[in-house]
Protein backbone atom coordinates (compact mmCIF):
# COMPACT_ATOMS: atom_id res chain seq x y z
CA UNK A 1 0.00 0.00 0.00
CA UNK A 2 1.17 3.48 -0.81
CA UNK A 3 2.29 5.54 2.18
CA UNK A 4 0.81 8.73 0.75
CA UNK A 5 -2.27 9.12 -1.36
CA UNK A 6 -3.42 12.53 -2.53
CA UNK A 7 -6.75 12.49 -4.30
CA UNK A 8 -8.37 15.23 -6.32
CA UNK A 9 -7.10 18.14 -4.23
CA UNK A 10 -8.66 21.51 -5.03
CA UNK A 11 -7.72 24.80 -3.44
CA UNK A 12 -9.01 28.29 -4.17
CA UNK A 13 -7.96 31.61 -2.74
CA UNK A 14 -11.04 33.71 -3.22
CA UNK A 15 -11.73 33.51 -6.92
CA UNK A 16 -8.32 32.24 -7.96
CA UNK A 17 -8.24 28.50 -8.45
CA UNK A 18 -4.73 27.51 -7.40
CA UNK A 19 -5.02 23.72 -7.27
CA UNK A 20 -7.44 22.12 -9.71
CA UNK A 21 -7.49 18.46 -8.89
CA UNK A 22 -4.15 16.99 -7.91
CA UNK A 23 -3.66 13.22 -7.62
CA UNK A 24 -0.43 11.73 -6.35
CA UNK A 25 0.58 8.40 -4.87
CA UNK A 26 3.91 7.82 -3.21
CA UNK A 27 5.43 4.55 -2.00
CA UNK A 28 7.27 4.29 1.29
CA UNK A 29 10.93 5.16 1.00
CA UNK A 30 10.50 6.90 -2.32
CA UNK A 31 11.36 10.45 -3.25
CA UNK A 32 8.89 12.58 -5.14
CA UNK A 33 10.25 15.69 -6.80
CA UNK A 34 7.81 18.40 -7.84
CA UNK A 35 8.87 20.89 -10.49
CA UNK A 36 6.96 23.64 -12.20
CA UNK A 37 7.07 27.31 -13.00
CA UNK A 38 6.41 30.07 -10.50
CA UNK A 39 2.80 30.30 -9.42
CA UNK A 40 1.88 26.80 -10.54
CA UNK A 41 0.79 25.84 -7.02
CA UNK A 42 3.75 23.81 -5.70
CA UNK A 43 3.98 25.62 -2.37
CA UNK A 44 0.24 25.54 -1.93
CA UNK A 45 0.25 21.78 -2.39
CA UNK A 46 2.98 21.30 0.24
CA UNK A 47 1.11 23.62 2.58
CA UNK A 48 -1.98 21.48 2.17
CA UNK A 49 0.05 18.39 3.03
CA UNK A 50 1.22 20.09 6.20
CA UNK A 51 -2.22 21.42 7.09
CA UNK A 52 -1.16 25.04 6.78
CA UNK A 53 -3.93 25.33 4.21
CA UNK A 54 -7.08 23.27 4.11
CA UNK A 55 -8.07 22.00 0.68
CA UNK A 56 -11.55 22.90 -0.51
CA UNK A 57 -12.03 19.45 -1.93
CA UNK A 58 -10.14 16.17 -2.03
CA UNK A 59 -8.44 13.84 0.43
CA UNK A 60 -4.99 13.20 1.80
CA UNK A 61 -4.33 9.75 3.22
CA UNK A 62 -1.31 8.27 4.95
CA UNK A 63 -1.01 4.50 5.16
CA UNK A 64 -4.57 4.16 3.93
CA UNK A 65 -6.06 6.39 6.60
CA UNK A 66 -7.77 9.58 5.47
CA UNK A 67 -6.19 12.43 7.42
CA UNK A 68 -7.92 15.29 5.74
CA UNK A 69 -10.99 15.52 3.62
CA UNK A 70 -11.77 18.99 2.31
CA UNK A 71 -15.47 18.29 2.49
CA UNK A 72 -15.55 16.61 5.92
CA UNK A 73 -15.49 19.18 8.71
CA UNK A 74 -14.64 16.52 11.30
CA UNK A 75 -11.14 16.18 9.83
CA UNK A 76 -10.58 19.94 9.95
CA UNK A 77 -10.83 20.63 13.69
CA UNK A 78 -7.77 22.14 15.39
CA UNK A 79 -7.20 19.16 17.62
CA UNK A 80 -7.44 16.51 14.91
CA UNK A 81 -5.19 18.57 12.67
CA UNK A 82 -2.58 18.92 15.35
CA UNK A 83 -2.48 15.18 15.84
CA UNK A 84 -2.51 14.27 12.16
CA UNK A 85 -0.01 16.82 10.90
CA UNK A 86 2.82 15.06 12.72
CA UNK A 87 2.77 12.44 9.95
CA UNK A 88 4.39 15.20 7.91
CA UNK A 89 7.37 17.44 8.40
CA UNK A 90 8.12 20.61 6.47
CA UNK A 91 11.40 22.35 5.71
CA UNK A 92 10.81 25.93 4.59
CA UNK A 93 12.61 27.93 1.95
CA UNK A 94 13.46 30.55 4.61
CA UNK A 95 14.52 28.00 7.28
CA UNK A 96 12.32 29.64 9.95
CA UNK A 97 14.52 28.66 12.86
CA UNK A 98 13.56 30.22 16.18
CA UNK A 99 16.17 32.98 16.59
CA UNK A 100 15.99 33.17 20.39
CA UNK A 101 16.82 29.51 20.86
CA UNK A 102 20.11 27.70 20.47
CA UNK A 103 20.40 24.92 17.90
CA UNK A 104 19.77 22.41 20.66
CA UNK A 105 16.64 24.18 21.88
CA UNK A 106 15.34 24.55 18.34
CA UNK A 107 15.55 20.78 18.04
CA UNK A 108 14.16 19.92 21.45
CA UNK A 109 11.37 22.51 21.83
CA UNK A 110 8.62 20.54 20.13
CA UNK A 111 9.58 17.10 21.51
CA UNK A 112 9.78 18.53 25.04
CA UNK A 113 6.37 20.19 24.75
CA UNK A 114 4.91 16.96 23.40
CA UNK A 115 6.50 15.06 26.27
CA UNK A 116 4.96 17.44 28.77
CA UNK A 117 1.43 16.62 27.70
CA UNK A 118 2.20 12.91 27.43
CA UNK A 119 3.53 12.87 30.98
CA UNK A 120 0.29 14.45 32.17
CA UNK A 121 -1.56 11.44 30.78
CA UNK A 122 1.04 9.06 32.15
CA UNK A 123 0.65 10.58 35.60
CA UNK A 124 -3.07 9.89 35.58
CA UNK A 125 -2.44 6.25 34.67
CA UNK A 126 0.65 5.42 36.72
CA UNK A 127 0.93 7.96 39.54
CA UNK A 128 3.25 10.85 40.25
CA UNK A 129 6.51 9.11 41.11
CA UNK A 130 6.41 6.78 38.13
CA UNK A 131 5.65 9.78 35.93
CA UNK A 132 8.65 11.62 37.29
CA UNK A 133 10.96 8.71 36.47
CA UNK A 134 9.45 8.34 33.03
CA UNK A 135 9.91 12.04 32.43
CA UNK A 136 13.58 11.98 33.40
CA UNK A 137 14.18 8.97 31.18
CA UNK A 138 12.42 10.49 28.18
CA UNK A 139 14.11 13.84 28.61
CA UNK A 140 17.47 12.14 28.50
CA UNK A 141 16.33 10.37 25.36
CA UNK A 142 15.46 13.69 23.75
CA UNK A 143 18.90 15.08 24.60
CA UNK A 144 20.66 12.04 23.14
CA UNK A 145 18.44 12.18 20.11
CA UNK A 146 19.60 15.75 19.49
CA UNK A 147 23.18 14.60 19.12
CA UNK A 148 22.09 11.76 16.89
CA UNK A 149 20.21 14.20 14.65
CA UNK A 150 22.99 16.76 14.34
CA UNK A 151 25.67 14.31 13.35
CA UNK A 152 24.36 13.37 9.90
CA UNK A 153 23.86 17.04 9.03
CA UNK A 154 27.43 17.71 10.16
CA UNK A 155 26.62 20.21 12.88
CA UNK A 156 27.48 18.43 16.12
CA UNK A 157 29.84 21.24 17.09
CA UNK A 158 27.16 23.88 16.61
CA UNK A 159 24.80 22.46 19.19
CA UNK A 160 25.06 25.54 21.43
CA UNK A 161 25.18 28.15 18.67
CA UNK A 162 22.33 30.50 17.86
CA UNK A 163 20.81 30.66 14.37
CA UNK A 164 22.24 34.15 13.75
CA UNK A 165 25.73 32.69 14.19
CA UNK A 166 25.24 30.17 11.39
CA UNK A 167 25.47 30.44 7.61
CA UNK A 168 22.32 29.93 5.55
CA UNK A 169 23.38 26.42 4.62
CA UNK A 170 24.00 25.55 8.26
CA UNK A 171 20.67 27.03 9.28
CA UNK A 172 18.87 24.97 6.68
CA UNK A 173 20.62 21.83 7.90
CA UNK A 174 19.50 22.60 11.44
CA UNK A 175 15.96 23.09 10.12
CA UNK A 176 16.15 19.64 8.52
CA UNK A 177 17.32 18.09 11.79
CA UNK A 178 14.53 19.90 13.62
CA UNK A 179 11.93 18.49 11.25
CA UNK A 180 13.40 15.01 11.67
CA UNK A 181 13.28 15.23 15.47
CA UNK A 182 9.57 14.44 15.41
CA UNK A 183 10.13 11.44 13.12
CA UNK A 184 7.57 12.32 10.46
CA UNK A 185 6.53 9.60 8.01
CA UNK A 186 6.94 11.99 5.13
CA UNK A 187 9.29 14.94 5.02
CA UNK A 188 8.46 17.82 2.69
CA UNK A 189 10.88 20.43 1.37
CA UNK A 190 9.81 23.68 -0.26
CA UNK A 191 12.71 24.90 -2.41
CA UNK A 192 15.16 24.20 0.42
CA UNK A 193 18.10 25.75 -1.42
CA UNK A 194 16.48 28.74 -3.12
CA UNK A 195 17.38 31.19 -0.37
CA UNK A 196 21.01 30.08 -0.24
CA UNK A 197 24.15 31.53 -1.76
CA UNK A 198 25.21 29.29 -4.67
CA UNK A 199 28.26 27.96 -2.84
CA UNK A 200 26.08 26.71 0.05
CA UNK A 201 23.57 24.80 -2.06
CA UNK A 202 25.72 21.70 -2.32
CA UNK A 203 26.00 21.00 1.40
CA UNK A 204 22.22 21.03 1.81
CA UNK A 205 21.57 18.89 -1.25
CA UNK A 206 24.08 16.38 0.08
CA UNK A 207 22.07 16.06 3.28
CA UNK A 208 18.91 15.53 1.24
CA UNK A 209 20.63 12.90 -0.85
CA UNK A 210 21.80 11.03 2.22
CA UNK A 211 18.32 11.14 3.66
CA UNK A 212 16.90 9.74 0.44
CA UNK A 213 19.47 6.94 0.44
CA UNK A 214 18.66 6.10 4.02
CA UNK A 215 15.10 5.36 2.93
CA UNK A 216 13.26 8.46 4.08
CA UNK A 217 10.02 9.17 2.25
CA UNK A 218 10.31 12.68 0.87
CA UNK A 219 8.43 15.23 -1.21
CA UNK A 220 10.78 17.86 -2.61
CA UNK A 221 9.89 21.00 -4.51
CA UNK A 222 13.05 22.19 -6.22
CA UNK A 223 14.53 23.95 -9.19
CA UNK A 224 17.78 21.94 -8.91
CA UNK A 225 17.32 19.72 -11.95
CA UNK A 226 20.53 17.73 -11.61
CA UNK A 227 19.67 16.89 -8.05
CA UNK A 228 16.11 15.98 -9.08
CA UNK A 229 17.38 13.62 -11.75
CA UNK A 230 19.76 11.88 -9.34
CA UNK A 231 17.48 11.52 -6.35
CA UNK A 232 13.90 11.35 -7.57
CA UNK A 233 12.02 8.09 -7.92
CA UNK A 234 9.14 10.01 -9.39
CA UNK A 235 8.91 13.46 -10.92
CA UNK A 236 5.78 15.57 -11.17
CA UNK A 237 5.60 18.63 -13.39
CA UNK A 238 2.93 21.05 -12.23
CA UNK A 239 1.50 23.74 -14.42
CA UNK A 240 -1.32 26.10 -13.61
CA UNK A 241 -2.71 24.03 -10.75
CA UNK A 242 -2.71 20.65 -12.44
CA UNK A 243 -0.20 17.89 -13.03
CA UNK A 244 0.78 18.37 -16.65
CA UNK A 245 3.19 15.47 -16.76
CA UNK A 246 4.70 12.86 -14.47
CA UNK A 247 6.94 9.84 -14.57
CA UNK A 248 10.45 8.65 -13.80
CA UNK A 249 13.19 11.27 -14.07
CA UNK A 250 14.24 9.80 -17.39
CA UNK A 251 10.73 10.03 -18.78
CA UNK A 252 10.14 13.60 -17.69
CA UNK A 253 13.59 15.06 -18.26
CA UNK A 254 14.70 13.15 -21.36
CA UNK A 255 11.45 12.55 -23.17
CA UNK A 256 8.92 15.13 -22.10
CA UNK A 257 5.65 14.72 -23.96
CA UNK A 258 3.83 17.82 -22.87
CA UNK A 259 4.64 21.09 -24.67
CA UNK A 260 4.69 23.02 -21.42
CA UNK A 261 7.13 20.59 -19.81
CA UNK A 262 9.42 21.03 -22.78
CA UNK A 263 9.22 24.79 -22.56
CA UNK A 264 9.81 24.76 -18.83
CA UNK A 265 12.82 22.47 -19.06
CA UNK A 266 14.31 24.61 -21.78
CA UNK A 267 13.77 27.83 -19.87
CA UNK A 268 15.50 26.45 -16.82
CA UNK A 269 18.69 25.27 -18.56
CA UNK B 1 16.35 76.22 53.18
CA UNK B 2 17.90 73.83 50.62
CA UNK B 3 17.06 70.83 52.74
CA UNK B 4 13.52 72.02 53.34
CA UNK B 5 13.04 72.43 49.61
CA UNK B 6 14.60 69.06 48.92
CA UNK B 7 12.30 67.45 51.43
CA UNK B 8 9.19 69.07 49.92
CA UNK B 9 10.20 68.20 46.41
CA UNK B 10 10.92 64.61 47.43
CA UNK B 11 7.43 64.41 48.79
CA UNK B 12 6.06 65.69 45.48
CA UNK B 13 8.30 63.29 43.62
CA UNK B 14 6.77 60.47 45.68
CA UNK B 15 3.40 61.35 44.16
CA UNK B 16 5.01 61.55 40.73
CA UNK B 17 6.44 58.05 41.17
CA UNK B 18 3.14 56.72 42.45
CA UNK B 19 1.37 58.01 39.39
CA UNK B 20 4.14 56.62 37.19
CA UNK B 21 4.10 53.18 38.84
CA UNK B 22 0.35 52.71 38.92
CA UNK B 23 0.00 53.92 35.35
CA UNK B 24 2.47 51.26 34.20
CA UNK B 25 0.80 48.62 36.34
CA UNK B 26 -2.55 49.17 34.65
CA UNK B 27 -1.51 50.37 31.20
CA UNK B 28 0.93 47.54 30.37
CA UNK B 29 -1.66 44.72 30.54
CA UNK B 30 -4.54 46.89 29.35
CA UNK B 31 -2.50 47.83 26.30
CA UNK B 32 -2.05 44.16 25.45
CA UNK B 33 -5.80 43.59 25.59
CA UNK B 34 -6.39 46.65 23.41
CA UNK B 35 -3.78 45.45 20.92
CA UNK B 36 -5.53 42.07 20.65
CA UNK B 37 -8.76 43.98 20.05
CA UNK B 38 -7.20 46.04 17.29
CA UNK B 39 -5.94 42.86 15.61
CA UNK B 40 -9.25 41.03 16.07
CA UNK B 41 -10.54 39.10 13.10
CA UNK B 42 -14.03 40.16 14.16
CA UNK B 43 -14.32 43.42 12.22
CA UNK B 44 -16.76 45.36 14.49
CA UNK B 45 -14.49 44.84 17.50
CA UNK B 46 -11.47 45.80 15.46
CA UNK B 47 -13.00 49.06 14.27
CA UNK B 48 -14.46 49.96 17.64
CA UNK B 49 -11.06 49.51 19.28
CA UNK B 50 -9.25 51.32 16.49
CA UNK B 51 -11.64 54.28 16.75
CA UNK B 52 -11.12 54.41 20.51
CA UNK B 53 -7.35 54.38 20.10
CA UNK B 54 -7.60 57.06 17.43
CA UNK B 55 -9.61 59.34 19.75
CA UNK B 56 -7.28 58.85 22.70
CA UNK B 57 -4.13 59.34 20.66
CA UNK B 58 -5.63 62.22 18.73
CA UNK B 59 -6.53 64.41 21.71
CA UNK B 60 -4.31 65.91 24.41
CA UNK B 61 -3.83 63.90 27.57
CA UNK B 62 -4.48 67.10 29.53
CA UNK B 63 -7.95 67.40 28.02
CA UNK B 64 -8.70 63.74 28.78
CA UNK B 65 -7.66 64.31 32.39
CA UNK B 66 -9.96 67.29 32.72
CA UNK B 67 -12.89 65.43 31.16
CA UNK B 68 -12.44 62.44 33.43
CA UNK B 69 -12.08 64.64 36.49
CA UNK B 70 -14.99 67.04 35.87
CA UNK B 71 -17.16 64.87 33.60
CA UNK B 72 -18.81 62.59 36.17
CA UNK B 73 -19.58 65.54 38.46
CA UNK B 74 -21.28 67.41 35.62
CA UNK B 75 -23.34 64.36 34.69
CA UNK B 76 -24.32 63.92 38.36
CA UNK B 77 -25.38 67.54 38.79
CA UNK B 78 -27.34 67.50 35.55
CA UNK B 79 -29.10 64.21 36.38
CA UNK B 80 -30.05 65.31 39.89
CA UNK B 81 -31.87 68.39 38.52
CA UNK B 82 -34.29 66.22 36.53
CA UNK B 83 -37.74 65.79 38.03
CA UNK B 84 -39.11 62.26 38.28
CA UNK B 85 -35.82 60.63 37.37
CA UNK B 86 -35.96 57.03 36.09
CA UNK B 87 -33.66 54.29 37.36
CA UNK B 88 -30.83 55.33 35.08
CA UNK B 89 -31.11 59.01 35.87
CA UNK B 90 -31.24 58.37 39.64
CA UNK B 91 -28.14 56.31 39.28
CA UNK B 92 -26.42 58.98 37.22
CA UNK B 93 -27.42 61.52 39.86
CA UNK B 94 -25.19 59.70 42.35
CA UNK B 95 -22.17 60.41 40.15
CA UNK B 96 -19.74 62.89 41.58
CA UNK B 97 -16.17 63.89 40.93
CA UNK B 98 -13.47 61.27 41.36
CA UNK B 99 -10.72 61.64 43.83
CA UNK B 100 -8.16 63.84 42.05
CA UNK B 101 -5.44 61.23 42.01
CA UNK B 102 -7.81 58.49 40.81
CA UNK B 103 -9.07 60.70 37.98
CA UNK B 104 -5.53 61.43 36.84
CA UNK B 105 -4.57 57.77 37.11
CA UNK B 106 -7.57 56.65 35.05
CA UNK B 107 -6.72 59.18 32.34
CA UNK B 108 -3.06 58.21 32.30
CA UNK B 109 -3.73 54.46 32.31
CA UNK B 110 -6.15 54.67 29.38
CA UNK B 111 -3.98 57.08 27.44
CA UNK B 112 -0.79 55.08 27.85
CA UNK B 113 -2.56 51.76 27.28
CA UNK B 114 -3.50 53.07 23.83
CA UNK B 115 0.07 54.08 23.04
CA UNK B 116 1.41 50.76 24.35
CA UNK B 117 -1.20 48.84 22.34
CA UNK B 118 0.17 50.33 19.13
CA UNK B 119 3.68 49.34 20.12
CA UNK B 120 2.57 45.81 20.96
CA UNK B 121 0.68 45.56 17.71
CA UNK B 122 3.70 46.66 15.72
CA UNK B 123 5.83 44.15 17.61
CA UNK B 124 3.45 41.25 17.11
CA UNK B 125 2.70 42.00 13.46
CA UNK B 126 6.41 42.42 12.75
CA UNK B 127 7.16 38.79 13.57
CA UNK B 128 7.42 36.88 10.26
CA UNK B 129 4.51 34.46 9.73
CA UNK B 130 7.08 31.77 9.10
CA UNK B 131 7.80 31.67 12.84
CA UNK B 132 4.21 30.81 13.63
CA UNK B 133 4.02 28.32 10.78
CA UNK B 134 7.21 26.61 11.86
CA UNK B 135 5.59 26.16 15.29
CA UNK B 136 2.40 24.88 13.71
CA UNK B 137 4.05 22.20 11.61
CA UNK B 138 5.92 21.05 14.72
CA UNK B 139 2.53 20.39 16.32
CA UNK B 140 2.51 23.26 18.82
CA UNK B 141 -0.77 24.70 20.06
CA UNK B 142 -1.69 28.36 19.58
CA UNK B 143 -0.90 29.10 23.22
CA UNK B 144 2.46 27.36 23.01
CA UNK B 145 3.30 29.29 19.86
CA UNK B 146 2.47 32.58 21.56
CA UNK B 147 4.38 31.95 24.76
CA UNK B 148 7.31 29.86 23.49
CA UNK B 149 7.96 31.48 20.13
CA UNK B 150 6.29 34.84 19.56
CA UNK B 151 6.38 36.52 22.97
CA UNK B 152 10.12 36.60 23.49
CA UNK B 153 10.68 37.98 19.98
CA UNK B 154 8.02 40.61 20.54
CA UNK B 155 9.64 41.72 23.79
CA UNK B 156 12.97 42.16 22.10
CA UNK B 157 11.41 44.23 19.34
CA UNK B 158 9.38 46.50 21.58
CA UNK B 159 11.98 47.33 24.22
CA UNK B 160 13.38 50.38 22.38
CA UNK B 161 10.01 52.04 21.60
CA UNK B 162 8.70 51.08 25.02
CA UNK B 163 11.62 52.68 26.80
CA UNK B 164 10.98 55.89 24.86
CA UNK B 165 7.31 55.86 25.79
CA UNK B 166 8.02 55.12 29.44
CA UNK B 167 10.51 57.95 29.72
CA UNK B 168 7.91 60.24 28.18
CA UNK B 169 5.48 59.02 30.82
CA UNK B 170 7.83 60.13 33.60
CA UNK B 171 7.75 63.65 32.20
CA UNK B 172 4.02 63.59 31.37
CA UNK B 173 3.16 63.03 35.03
CA UNK B 174 3.79 66.76 35.50
CA UNK B 175 0.45 67.39 33.73
CA UNK B 176 -1.30 66.17 36.87
CA UNK B 177 -0.74 69.55 38.54
CA UNK B 178 -3.51 70.97 36.30
CA UNK B 179 -6.09 69.44 38.59
CA UNK B 180 -4.05 70.04 41.70
CA UNK B 181 -2.42 66.69 42.28
CA UNK B 182 0.60 67.60 44.37
CA UNK B 183 3.31 66.15 42.21
CA UNK B 184 6.81 67.56 42.14
CA UNK B 185 6.32 70.51 39.74
CA UNK B 186 3.31 71.63 41.72
CA UNK B 187 5.48 71.64 44.84
CA UNK B 188 8.18 73.62 43.07
CA UNK B 189 5.70 76.17 41.77
CA UNK B 190 4.33 76.60 45.25
CA UNK B 191 7.60 78.24 46.26
CA UNK B 192 7.03 80.96 43.69
CA UNK B 193 3.62 81.72 45.11
CA UNK B 194 4.48 81.42 48.79
CA UNK B 195 8.12 82.53 49.05
CA UNK B 196 8.72 84.29 45.76
CA UNK B 197 11.68 82.11 44.83
CA UNK B 198 11.98 80.27 41.55
CA UNK B 199 15.04 78.01 41.94
CA UNK B 200 13.06 75.16 43.57
CA UNK B 201 11.12 74.86 40.30
CA UNK B 202 14.37 74.61 38.35
CA UNK B 203 15.66 72.14 40.90
CA UNK B 204 12.79 69.71 40.10
CA UNK B 205 14.51 69.03 36.77
CA UNK B 206 17.30 67.24 38.62
CA UNK B 207 14.84 64.70 40.00
CA UNK B 208 13.51 63.88 36.56
CA UNK B 209 17.01 63.66 35.16
CA UNK B 210 18.24 61.24 37.80
CA UNK B 211 15.19 59.04 37.56
CA UNK B 212 15.20 58.91 33.78
CA UNK B 213 18.92 58.23 33.93
CA UNK B 214 18.22 55.19 36.07
CA UNK B 215 15.49 54.01 33.69
CA UNK B 216 17.82 54.40 30.72
CA UNK B 217 20.39 52.24 32.45
CA UNK B 218 17.80 49.57 33.26
CA UNK B 219 16.49 49.46 29.69
CA UNK B 220 20.04 49.37 28.39
CA UNK B 221 20.68 46.33 30.58
CA UNK B 222 17.56 44.56 29.33
CA UNK B 223 18.45 45.32 25.73
CA UNK B 224 21.93 43.98 26.26
CA UNK B 225 20.56 40.87 27.87
CA UNK B 226 18.39 40.22 24.83
CA UNK B 227 21.16 40.98 22.36
CA UNK B 228 22.55 37.44 22.52
CA UNK B 229 20.62 36.79 19.33
CA UNK B 230 19.57 38.68 16.24
CA UNK B 231 16.31 38.43 14.39
N1 LIG C 1 -2.58 33.06 0.76
C1 LIG C 1 -2.82 33.31 -0.55
N2 LIG C 1 -3.80 34.16 -0.90
C2 LIG C 1 -4.07 34.41 -2.21
N3 LIG C 1 -3.39 33.87 -3.23
C3 LIG C 1 -2.39 33.01 -2.95
C4 LIG C 1 -2.06 32.68 -1.59
N4 LIG C 1 -1.03 31.81 -1.61
C5 LIG C 1 -0.74 31.60 -2.91
N5 LIG C 1 -1.56 32.31 -3.72
C6 LIG C 1 -1.53 32.31 -5.20
O1 LIG C 1 -1.56 30.98 -5.63
C7 LIG C 1 -0.75 30.77 -6.77
C8 LIG C 1 0.21 29.62 -6.53
O2 LIG C 1 1.14 29.99 -5.52
P1 LIG C 1 2.24 29.00 -4.99
O3 LIG C 1 3.01 29.73 -3.98
O4 LIG C 1 1.63 27.71 -4.58
O5 LIG C 1 3.13 28.78 -6.29
P2 LIG C 1 4.53 28.07 -6.43
O6 LIG C 1 4.38 27.03 -7.48
O7 LIG C 1 5.03 27.63 -5.12
O8 LIG C 1 5.43 29.24 -7.01
P3 LIG C 1 6.98 29.58 -6.73
O9 LIG C 1 7.79 28.73 -7.64
O10 LIG C 1 7.06 31.02 -7.10
O11 LIG C 1 7.24 29.34 -5.29
C9 LIG C 1 -0.07 32.10 -7.04
O12 LIG C 1 -0.75 32.73 -8.10
C10 LIG C 1 -0.26 32.88 -5.77
O13 LIG C 1 -0.37 34.24 -6.02
MG1 LIG D 1 6.66 28.18 -3.89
Amino acid sequence: MAILEIKNIHKNFGNTKVLKGIDITLEKGNVLVIIGSSGSGKTTLLRCLNFLETPDKGTISVNGKVLIDGEDKATLSDKIIRKNRLHFGLVFQQFNLFPQYSVKDNLTLAPRLALKSEIKEYKKAHGASAAKEEKARREKEIQQNTLRLLEPVGLSEKIDSYPCELSGGQQQRVAIARALALEPDILCFDEPTSALDPELVGEVLKVLKNLAESGKTMVVVTHEMRFAREVADHVVFMSDGVIAEEGTPEEVFDNPKNERTKQFLQSII
Amino acid sequence: MFWQVTKDLLEGFGTTLELFGFTLLFALPLGLIISFGSMSRFTPVKWLVKTFVWIIRGTPLMLQMIIIYYGPGLVGTYASQIENPGIIMSWLATWSVFDRFVAVLVAFAINYACYFSEIYRGGIEGIPVGQKEAGQVLGLTKTQIFFKITLMQVIKRIIPPMSNEIITLVKDTSLARIIAVYEIIFMGQNYIKLEGIIWPLFYTGAFYLVFNGLLTIVFGKIEKKLSYYRG
